[in-house]
This record gives structure tokens, C-alpha cells and sequence, in this order.
């Protein structure tokens, strides 16, 4: 009998809360600012026994990754948290993890990268690892960020997939914010990421097994072929894990969630914390007449251009909001995909891209709202400088 | 000689390796240029050149013992404990010809050996 109980809590307590539910064999983390309220709520539960996880304080992040890529071999149901420089300083098992096939979960607060050092929110951490071959969700509040890591562990796991999962949830701003969420109970949650079947696990000595070893010319292609494909599979099996979870908590998940977007004419597409900002505009401008809409990323990898392009393409005029910055390309990292999947299609908006919340700085409806007016012009075909950046001292 | 290469669909995920032991099948010996020639005359199978390969290349042979119920599989009887070396995953390091106390083993380069003295064992 499945039963919500409403707690009032941070995003990262969710997230730890999430962990508690799961009770992973291994976490192996270290700190950094913000992720580590997650750890310390998580700790606190290894040390009152409310779990079983052998808790791994490891020596830094590269060690964290590398502690969950061995116990995740080895067959345990592995997870850590990171942010920002400590995911910077994991890249090279990042790829590692996910070269391997092994189904880790990590939750990405998402802190800007340094220099100049900062500990507030943007997305350039995720952005720096979205080739890597994990799969990345993105959390609009807590409840959200709660939800993407029952349900990535399902993802992960299954064994079409057998890919690492990031949830990513804004730092500061949805990690130590309080808001009231609902969570499942206890047996819900576990009969849903049901129980750890390891794949080819090192621990079983009666099917030795090699992690790891030397790929050369002959082989590595074959091998990253497979991993693009469960890449690719991966949205069939994301899909297949919305629709159950859906079943459970009767909310509806989808790779992009729309927000009045029906008859909308002009929209903006965003991904965590701001989309909660520019529903509240949008409710406003709304109640003016105005046809305006949201499209909130919830996947980012896989990438789901096809869906982006059927919630899109009736639309006149398009903002990518982007919390990271594509140094030196043309246009940042979100825009160019979602531009790149309308390259085919005789039906689709203008559409511009924006630059903001760099390094935390604050996103508000003032913003939102000039967003909204200056898709007015977009709209008209006049789209000016298609690359901006907003929020900045000029 | 290994067997032709297969396609994605054919070989595990992530690069792992399910079958124990099998890099056996990977030829290493063909990587080498010089090998490994023992002399049997100052060889006295003290098999010390077997405890130092880093390949395991040298073979632990014996004589035939039917008493014992053995089988040897050099069939020199003057071999005793050194079997020869296992060409086929020999690298030609020669740490075999330096470690050998009797000075059995001469290193000598691949492109000086005889066709008919190829299978020197």
C-alpha cells in the first residue's frame, strides 16, 4: 500500500533520504561544498544503523569514484555524491565507470567549476561530463532530485543499460533549500529499486571474471559502439521506469516536461531550480493573455531530440536558458543540441540562446519576464545576437 | 593463430573478460628478437631460469618415470626438470640468460637462427 509522507526538507536531505531507502552495499565519498550535506545526513544513518552501507571515507574524490568502480565490480550496489572540482578531479574514472559498464548512481550538486573558485550553483559541472557516457537527470526541487535516484538506480541496473547514473540538482539553491516534499515510505521505495543483481560480479570465484583490462586497436571501437548503443537503449528503459514510477506516486514524468505549452507561442527551455522560477512567471504573464510556455529538461543524456522537437516545433519563438557557458562555441552546450535536432525539420521556431546564473548568480522573474519581451522581437523573425548572455553587468 | 576478429555483437560489454585464463591465447611471442638458446651440456635443471621468466615461458618438463608414473614431455633424457621454452609466449627479455648461474643460455637474435634450427627447444 504505497503511502507519501510529507517531510519538510532540504534537496540534499531528500537525496539522502533517497540513499537511506536504497541502503547501497557501498558509498565511498568525500567532501565539497554543497554536496556535503548529503554525506553528513548519510553518515549519521550508517552510524545509528538505519543502513547497511560499508561507508568508505576515501582520501578525494578520484579515490571515491575509484573505491565505487571497484565495489561496483565487485558486485555491490554502489553510490557517492560530488560536486563541481571534486567531479573535476574524478574525470578520468568517470569515464572509467562507465567504459566499464558498471551501474553506479551519483548525485551531482551542482556547483560551478573553478577558477575563479566558487561555491555557488551552475551547471558547468555536469556539462563537463556529458560525453562520458553517463546518464545525466536533471532536478527541478528536492521532491525531483529524490525521485531521479530511486529511479536511477533501476536505470542503471537494468541490463540493457548497465550505465552510471548522475542526478544532478542545483547547489545552494535546491540542496539547502527547505520546501515540503512528499516521500514514499520505506517499502515502497525498496520493492522499487528492487534487489541488487549484479552482473559478472569479481566477487563470484565461480565465474572468474576480468575488469579492466588492455583494449587496442582491435577491439575499443567495438567496445564504445556498444556503449553508444545501450546509450541509445537507455531511453526505452528510462521510459519504461517513468511509466512505472508514474503508477506509484500518480505524478507524470517524461525526458522534457512541458509547462502550458500546448497553445504556447513563445517558451523558454531550462532545466533544475530556474524551471520553478519561470513557471511562477509564467502563471503571471499567463493571467495577462499571454501565450507562454516552459519546456523543462529532465534527461539530458540520453539526448531525446526527438521529443524535443515534437514539444517545440509548433512553437514561434524559442529562449535555451543555459547555467554553464560553451567557451568558444557557437552557442552553449543545451542550445546546439536542441537546435541540431530541428536541423531536418521544415517546422520549427526561432530560436535564441541564453547565458545565465553563472556561478550562482541569482535568477529571478525580473529576468524571466525580459526573456519572455525580448521573444517578442523572435518572434517577428528579427532575432538579433543569437548567443546572449543575461543577468550580467555589462 | 588467432581467430578472426568479431564484431560488437559478439564479444562482452565493457571490455570484460569471461573466460579464465585465456590470455594464453594472445602470442606474445611474437614480439621478440632475441630468444633464448640453452645449452644442455652446462644446464644442471636448477631451474632457476623457470622461477625468473616473467612469462612463465620456460616449460617444466621431466623425464619419463614410469616407476613414479610420470610423463615426460621433453623427450631428451638428458633434459630432466628444464622442458625448453615456450616460443609461442617467450618475449626474448633474456632475464633467463642472465640469472642462469652455469651460463646455460645464450641470447641469441631471432633473424640469426636457422630455419632448420627454428624449433630448438
Amino acid at each position: 500500500m504505497v503511502q507519501k509522507i510529507r517531510k519538510a526538507f532540504t534537496g540534499s536531505e531528500c537525496s539522502a533520504e533517497a540513499m537511506r531507502q536504497i541502503n547501497p552495499d557501498v558509498v565511498a565519498a568525500y567532501p565539497i561544498t554543497p554536496q556535503t550535506p548529503i554525506m553528513h545526513a548519510f553518515s549519521q544513518f550508517v552510524a545509528d544503523g538505519a543502513v547497511d552501507t560499508e561507508f568508505i571515507t576515501v582520501e578525494s574524490e578520484h579515490s571515491a569514484m575509484s573505491a565505487c568502480v571497484g565495489a561496483s565490480a565487485a558486485g555491490a550496489r554502489s553510490m557517492t555524491a560530488t560536486s563541481s572540482n571534486g567531479l573535476a578531479l574524478m574525470w578520468e574514472i568517470v569515464y572509467i565507470a562507465s567504459g566499464m559498464r558498471l551501474p553506479i548512481v551519483m548525485n551531482l550538486v551542482n556547483r560551478t567549476l573553478s577558477a575563479p573558485i566558487n561555491i555557488h550553483c551552475d551547471h558547468s559541472d555536469a556539462m563537463g561530463m556529458r560525453d562520458s557516457g553517463w546518464i545525466q537527470l536533471f532536478s527541478e526541487n528536492g521532491e525531483e532530485a529524490y525521485e531521479n535516484t530511486l529511479m536511477a538506480v533501476r536505470i542503471a541496473e537494468h541490463p540493457d543499460v548497465l550505465l552510471p547514473v548522475a542526478v544532478c540538482q542545483d547547489g545552494f539553491i535546491t540542496s539547502h533549500s527547505v520546501e515540503t516534499v512528499d516521500i514514499l515510505d520505506d517499502e515502497t521505495a525498496k520493492n522499487f529499486v528492487r534487489e541488487n543483481k549484479p552482473i559478472d560480479p569479481l566477487l563470484d570465484v565461480d565465474h572468474p571474471v576480468t575488469y579492466g583490462p588492455l583494449d587496442l586497436f582491435d577491439y575499443y571501437f567495438e567496445h564504445k559502439k556498444q556503449q553508444m548503443l545501450a546509450m541509445d537503449k537507455s531511453a526505452d528503459v528510462i521510459r519504461q521506469v517513468f511509466d512505472e514510477f508514474s503508477r506509484i506516486t500518480g505524478k507524470s514524468y517524461d525526458f522534457f516536461e512541458g509547462y502550458m505549452m500546448d497553445d504556447a507561442e513563445k517558451a523558454i527551455v531550462c532545466c533544475n531550480s530556474s524551471a520553478g522560477t519561470i513557471k511562477t512567471v509564467i502563471d503571471e504573464l499567463r493571467a495577462k493573455g499571454e501565450k507562454v510556455g516552459l519546456l523543462k529538461m529532465r534527461v539530458f543524456r540520453p539526448f531525446n531530440n526527438r521529443q524535443v522537437v515534437e514539444k517545440l516545433k509548433h512553437l514561434k519563438a524559442v529562449a535555451v536558458l543555459e547555467r554553464a557557458a560553451g567557451m568558444g562555441s557557437y552557442g552553449s552546450m543545451i542550445f546546439n543540441e536542441i537546435r541540431s535536432a530541428f536541423y531536418e525539420e521544415s517546422q520549427k521556431p526561432n530560436m535564441i540562446n541564453y547565458v545565465y546564473g553563472l556561478g550562482g548568480r541569482e535568477f529571478d522573474p525580473i529576468q524571466a519576464k525580459k526573456i519572455f519581451e525580448d521573444l517578442e522581437a523572435v518572434k517577428r523573425g528579427e532575432l538579433g545576437d543569437t548567443t546572449r548572455t543575461i543577468g550580467v553587468r555589462d | 593463430m588467432s581467430p578472426g576478429l568479431k564484431s560488437w555483437k559478439e564479444i562482452p560489454i565493457g571490455g570484460k573478460i569471461v573466460e579464465p585464463g585465456n590470455s594464453i591465447n594472445y602470442k606474445t611471442g611474437d614480439w621478440r628478437s632475441f630468444r633464448p638458446v640453452h645449452d644442455i651440456e652446462k644446464c644442471t635443471n636448477c631451474m632457476i631460469c623457470w622461477m625468473v621468466c616473467p612469462d612463465g615461458a620456460v616449460k617444466v618438463g621431466s623425464v619419463d618415470c614410469p616407476e613414479k608414473g610420470r610423463k615426460g614431455t621433453s623427450n631428451n633424457p638428458k633434459l630432466g626438470n628444464y622442458g625448453g621454452i615456450d616460443l609461442e609466449h617467450c618475449k626474448g627479455c633474456g632475464v633467463c640468460a642472465d640469472e642462469c648461474p652455469f651460463k646455460a643460455i645464450t641470447m641469441v637474435e631471432e633473424k640469426e637462427i636457422k630455419e632448420e634450427n627454428k624449433k630448438i627447444i
